[in-house]
């Protein structure tokens, strides 16, 4: 046995994924470790690789509107809206507003399905089996509504370039209105299981710190960024798809650790129903599909628009050259931008807070390999 | 004493057991009897395909006009027509459609402008084979054909 085995610490590298279930998906991290401590971190991404934005490029506009429901597959409708935005900027037209409006909706809606499985498997990872129950039940009927509405589930293909396709089916209104009225004790309903749980406060409280000014560094946009402090959120920073028109609040905290990334999301559940309130409160009649041929034939240019998705800013940038096809279509995903951040974040803390922090930062590896 | 009569008559035990027996007949049941009972799915869901025929006549209402071949974003229809010399109309001779790349994205279907293709609510597709998956026009036609179980 040579000598330096046991007394002497060593540097161990440990491989944590592709398949490890913690890391949402088939991110790999190589950890850095001395005994418990990390001392550095690497991310492998590309094992989800499908190069969507090469296939964008062979596809005509219309075409290329599903495979973006596949990037971020948590929130698709969102994906969707960011995509369709983009490209009717493009072509200078605008989504009537009764469109506007079920699209907030549903891009709410979809917020709240987003928040809700990453809650449940973060808390999962954490050790609390139960809120992932609880998430999924109530997930299920946001889930509900998306297949009434459009008839797909989790990939919806629910808007369409210049508006919708869809009309709202009978009863959509009550659907939204009765899911609103049930889920917000809901909300209760988890934050009295976490909120002042000791395990779950001494687990999150002061891990992963990240600051105002190393988000900003980074470019990490959405709850991460509000936890630190950072009142942006681009539905009220630019609004697009009639934002301006509702009234609602952007949950901040000051620490930036996950106990407050956590808190944050909670918050922005509530708001969202409240948008959806809103909203569905006051749709408009009228058509749904504003003035957009059968052939969708942009004029040379590009536009850049970004959304406020459930995990930070999504940008769809889109080039034109004239064509049926897009000549380019770059995507800025939240997940991939935010996600640079976790090695600032894990290194100096345990083994045990890798899986927490990768937990907080919600990424989809379906949106960061592409 | 009182502790002690506690814990010779497992009043404890009979405590949590009754909270079991209470939740017997729960309100709302969320599991389904899958293949007994069939999950109702929704009214626009997009299910598998079919090539919808005229009910009276039982021809197809398909005008072979290619339209769904061209929005498919994956190519995986494909339309064959024959022209018939004495009506001088298309006639539709194969369509198949390769349902293993399909994502049901419905672009087909609001192409046809006869509504001949459809996505229907039929969501048992799997089949044994991967040429069972590629779908001819008379699998279209007639749709799939799930097991039935009867308990």
């Amino acid at each position: 046995m040579p000598d330096s085995t046991f007394l002497d610490s060593t540097e161990l590298v440990l491989n944590m994924g592709p398949q490890h279930p913690s890391t949402h998906g088939v991110l790999r991290v190589i950890l850095k470790l001395d005994g418990e401590k990390v001392l550095g971190t690497e991310c492998i991404i590309g094992y989800l690789h499908r190069g969507v934005e090469k296939i964008a490029e062979n596809r005509t506009y219309a075409q290329f509107n599903p495979y973006v429901d596949r990037m971020d597959y948590v929130a698709a409708v969102s994906n969707g809206l960011g995509y369709c935005l983009a490209v009717e900027k493009l072509l200078n037209v605008e989504a009537p507003p009764r469109a506007q409006a079920v699209r907030v909706i549903l891009t709410e809606l979809n917020r709240i399905a987003s928040h809700l499985l990453w809650l449940g498997t973060h808390a999962l990872d954490i050790g609390a089996i139960t809120p992932v129950f609880y998430c999924l039940r109530e997930r299920e009927e946001a889930l509900k509504i998306f297949e009434k509405y459009c008839g797909a589930r989790l990939t919806t293909h629910a808007f369409r370039i210049g508006g919708l396709l869809y009309e709202t089916y009978d009863g959509f209104e009550q659907d939204v209105m009765q899911f609103c009225d049930m889920f917000v004790p809901k909300v209760d309903e988890y934050e009295e299981l976490l909120t002042n749980n000791r395990i779950w406060v001494g687990r999150l409280k002061d891990v992963g710190i990240l600051s105002a000014e190393e988000c900003k560094e980074y470019g990490v946009t959405g709850p991460v960024l509000r936890a630190a402090g950072v009142k942006w959120d681009l539905r009220k920073a630019q609004p697009y798809s009639g934002y301006e028109k509702y009234d609602f609040e952007i949950p901040t905290r000051e620490n930036g650790d996950t106990y407050d990334r956590y808190v944050v999301r909670m918050e922005e559940m509530r708001q969202s129903t409240r948008i959806m309130r809103q909203a569905v409160a006051a749709i408009p009649e009228g058509p749904i599909m504003g003035k957009v041929g059968k052939v969708i034939k942009p004029p040379v240019g590009e536009a850049y628009v970004s959304i406020e998705a459930p995990k930070g800013e999504l940008g769809y940038y889109v080039v034109s050259d004239g064509s049926t096809q897009p000549y380019r279509c770059r995507v800025r995903p939240p997940s991939f931008v935010n996600l640079q951040a976790l090695d600032r974040m894990i290194r100096g803390g345990l083994v045990a807070d890798v899986v927490a922090v990768i937990g907080t930062l919600d990424i989809v590896l379906g949106e960061i390999d592409r | 004493m009182g502790k002690l009569l506690k814990q010779i008559f497992l009043v404890d035990l009979f405590q949590g057991l009754w909270v079991t027996f209470r939740n017997q007949n729960p309100k709302y049941i969320y599991t389904e009897q899958y293949p007994a009972e069939r999950p109702k799915v929704a009214e626009r869901y997009r299910g598998a395909p079919r090539l919808n025929i005229n009910p009276d006549n039982g021809e197809t209402l398909c005008i072979s006009c290619n339209l769904c071949a061209l929005a498919c974003p994956e190519t995986l229809i494909v339309v064959t027509s024959q022209r018939n010399e004495e009506t001088k109309r298309k006639e539709l001779t194969t369509f198949t459609y390769d349902t293993s790349r399909c994502m049901f994205c419905g672009l087909c279907e609001d192409a046809c402008p006869v509504d001949a293709l459809e996505l229907t609510q039929d969501f048992e597709m799997a089949t044994y084979t991967r040429e069972g998956q590629i779908w001819d026009r008379q699998m279209l036609e007639e749709g799939p054909r799930p097991t039935q179980y009867k308990c």
